[in-house]
């Protein structure tokens, strides 16, 4: 029964964090762009389909919609307001691209999270579900919800990875970031890969946050924990790997799960650190980091 | 003049200067002291103005404040309330505390719902000898700090339940309600790890065994928990009639996991953020069969002036009062009640008259335990005084259903609630 209870609630918790990371990952790899902004991105989904859903009364698949467009229109924001003009800055040294960056994108989360609190306060908020009650799968109680969460995520994921394997947009996606210099004297406009790759890096925010929204809720206060897990996955699969954080996001997810069922709830997350610092000392370019 | 003659005169004239000065100084103060007797009398708030519950607490002092004035105020002296924002950070509240002693010139403060805030703000009441009143905190070292320092802690005084009050509170209701009416005869205490519930909790060990539900478990969880599977799990496992809950800084996400996956067992004790009227919205009605407790409730006579004051606060500030609204607004009133009294502002007069507190309020009959009592300063609580009361969303609505007397609603559950 525990052992049940443990993998079923640990795959649904550990797909949802797959989702939120393999973004994350994406734009680092193609644009070397580490976005602390990430839970802000987020929580502005869940908080837009939240009022969708309860005082626009649009039920929840609309509500759900607009939470997911949302979060795409935020993302592309982000790149255009903050990004992008830091990118192309010609007072800026090469070298120090990379911290203006980390810290505009931190500062832009915040302003996001202030107003977030200031509009809607810093109460936590839920999701409309679109699928409600519970299944029993072997004698676990389980939402339904819990499973379509899963379900999506995988959906998502699978979706993306034929997106960049099989199509010639996607595999330009691939090539830059292997080489962008190879990409631009291929004739492709690196620009409008970064734009894609934010696009995409957009959806996957606004699906990862609504779901998260359905399943337990976020409060403007999850932003920074949102942003660390989001990071945290990332480094411990390797920074850029796809795969790796897939792999990392799985035994975070698991790791918490069986510290909350086994030893305490108030413990949940240190053995996860624990094991993040662990990695850092013995392999400090993670699972399956290339660099 | 020559100017070693100057050098010679300069000590005389230095010294007749400073006695002219010193003379004109005193002047000043014995004529300042004259104008004080008419002046207004200054109530600080310090309060955490961006939060759903911190912002009834101007709000509320305000009303109050009005009220009193436009009847004519106080032996003829108005009361002004100087409000001051502190972003929740006990930092940002010792300053704002010095402020409105030292420049403002307050005589008595009115602070905050955060128990770290009010004690941190507890020593600087004894250094600037003000007398300061929270109208929202909950921790017992509050009040187990005048206990032990009475002569220097005096000036600061409880205005809400103790932890240990708030459990006594929960145990009684949950006498009525669960032990009585449902048979309940076993309970899983489920709270989060803070300060305020460290004595909650060690009350609630102790209270319900005696009304006769048998303690199975004591689950602690860290306030950062977003995913309460494993803990629902774990207490349903072990089969309790009612989960037993001290929460403040979670709610909506336990809350709402608990519909979503249909946990069998009812909800009693504190939530705090139940106790806001957008608790339905936030976890899209959720919430509906969860009971909480609290010292007010929409549409429930406490006492004659709990309606007036919700209709007045409502017709001036658009939305309900929060708890610690109710809890500003009796403070003002008891505190120029006390300066009444006590025929001055003087602060350790006005500890003295507060002391003799007796005044029916918003939320019952406010009155202080003793100096040498364990909690002094702490509000007595009890059937006469304050009993608090328990709620519980229906249909979108906070229903009263204990006292009795004051019950405007049955208890109903929702249909995946298992009770005998």
């Amino acid at each position: 029964m525990l052992f049940w209870q443990i993998l079923i609630d640990g795959f649904a918790i550990s797909s949802l964090y797959a989702l939120g990371a393999t973004g994350f990952t994406l734009i680092f790899g193609v644009s070397g762009v580490l976005n602390l902004s990430h839970g802000a991105l987020m929580v502005a989904a869940v908080v837009a389909a939240w009022v969708a859903g309860g005082d626009l009364g649009v039920g929840s698949y609309l509500g759900a919609s607009i939470g997911v467009a949302v979060g795409l229109v935020a993302t592309m924001l982000t790149y255009f307001v903050i990004v992008r003009p830091l990118q192309q800055s010609r007072k800026i040294r090469e070298q120090e691209k990379e911290i203006f960056i980390l810290t505009a994108t931190l500062l832009w989360g915040i302003m996001i999270q202030e107003l977030i609190a200031y509009l809607y306060t810093n109460n936590a908020k839920t999701v409309l579900p679109i699928v409600e009650g519970v299944v029993t799968i072997a004698g676990v109680r389980t939402p339904a919800n819990e499973i379509f969460t899963a379900v999506v995520c995988w959906l998502v994921i699978a979706l993306l990875w034929l997106l960049v394997n099989r199509t010639r947009a996607g595999k330009a996606v691939l090539a830059a970031s292997m080489n962008a210099r190879g990409v631009t004297l291929l004739g492709i406009e690196l620009s409008w890969v970064y734009m894609a790759v934010w696009a995409i890096y957009g959806v996957l925010v606004g699906i990862a946050g609504v779901l998260l929204g359905m399943f337990l809720g976020v409060s403007s206060y999850s932003v920074g924990p949102l942003t660390a897990s989001a990071f945290s996955i990332v480094v411990l699969g390797g920074l850029g790997s796809v795969s790796g954080s897939l792999i990392a996001a799985y035994v975070v997810g698991y790791l918490e799960t069986m510290t909350a069922y086994l030893v305490s709830p108030a413990y949940r997350t240190i053995p996860a650190l624990l094991l993040l610092v662990f990695v850092m000392y013995v392999r400090p370019r993670g699972l399956l980091g290339r660099r | 003049m020559k100017l070693t003659h100057w050098r010679i005169l300069r000590a005389p004239l230095m010294k007749a200067a400073l006695s002219v000065s010193a003379a004109v100084l005193a002047f000043a103060a014995s004529s300042t002291a004259d104008a004080q007797s008419k002046d207004p009398i200054r109530i600080g708030v310090i309060s955490e103005a961006q939060s759903v519950a911190g912002s009834s607490i101007p709000l509320g002092a305000q009303l109050a404040a009005d009220e009193i004035n436009a009847a004519g105020g106080v032996d003829g002296r108005k009361i002004e309330i100087v409000s001051y924002d502190n972003h929740s950070s006990s930092a940002e509240s010792v300053r704002a505390f010095q402020r409105a002693v030292n420049e403002d010139h307050a005589n008595a403060v009115i602070a905050s719902y955060i128990s770290e805030v009010v004690l941190a703000l507890e020593p600087w009441a004894a250094r600037l000898k003000t007398v300061m009143i929270t109208p929202g905190a909950a921790s017992d070292v509050i009040t187990q700090n005048i206990a032990k320092d009475y002569e220097h802690n005096k000036y600061t005084f409880h205005g809400y339940l103790t932890s240990t009050s708030i459990a006594q509170a929960v145990c009684d209701a949950a006498k009525d309600l669960l032990v009585k009416d449902l048979k309940m005869k076993t309970a899983v205490i489920m709270s989060e790890d803070a300060a305020w519930t460290t004595p909650l909790d060690a009350s609630y060990e102790k209270c319900l065994p005696q009304i006769g539900l048998k303690v199975l478990d004591h689950i602690r969880f860290s306030p950062d928990t977003t995913d309460f599977t494993p803990i629902f799990n774990k207490i349903e496992g072990e089969k309790p009639d009612v989960m037993i809950t001290g929460i403040s800084h979670v709610g909506t996400q336990p809350t709402g996991q608990w519909k979503s996956q249909q946990v069998p067992i009812p909800m009693f004790g504190v939530s705090s953020q139940a106790t806001n009227s957008t608790f339905w919205k936030d976890t899209n009605g959720a919430t509906e069969g969860v009971l909480f407790q609290a010292v007010s409730g929409p549409g429930v006579a406490v006492t004659p002036k709990s309606l007036p004051f919700v209709d007045a606060f409502q017709k001036r500030f658009g939305n309900v009062p929060s708890y610690c609204g109710y809890t500003a607004y009796d403070e003002v009133y008891y505190i120029a009640d006390a300066i009444h009294r006590a025929g001055t502002t003087d602060s350790d007069k006005l500890v003295d008259a507060l002391e003799k507190t007796d005044w029916v309020g918003t939320i019952g009959r406010v009155q202080f335990q003793g100096k040498d009592t364990p909690y002094p300063h702490a509000l007595k609580v009890g059937e006469g005084t304050i009993t608090g009361l328990m709620l519980q969303w229906q249909d979108g609505k906070q229903v009263n259903l204990w006292p009795t007397e004051v019950a405007n609603g049955k208890l109903k559950f929702p249909s995946f609630i298992k009770t005998n």
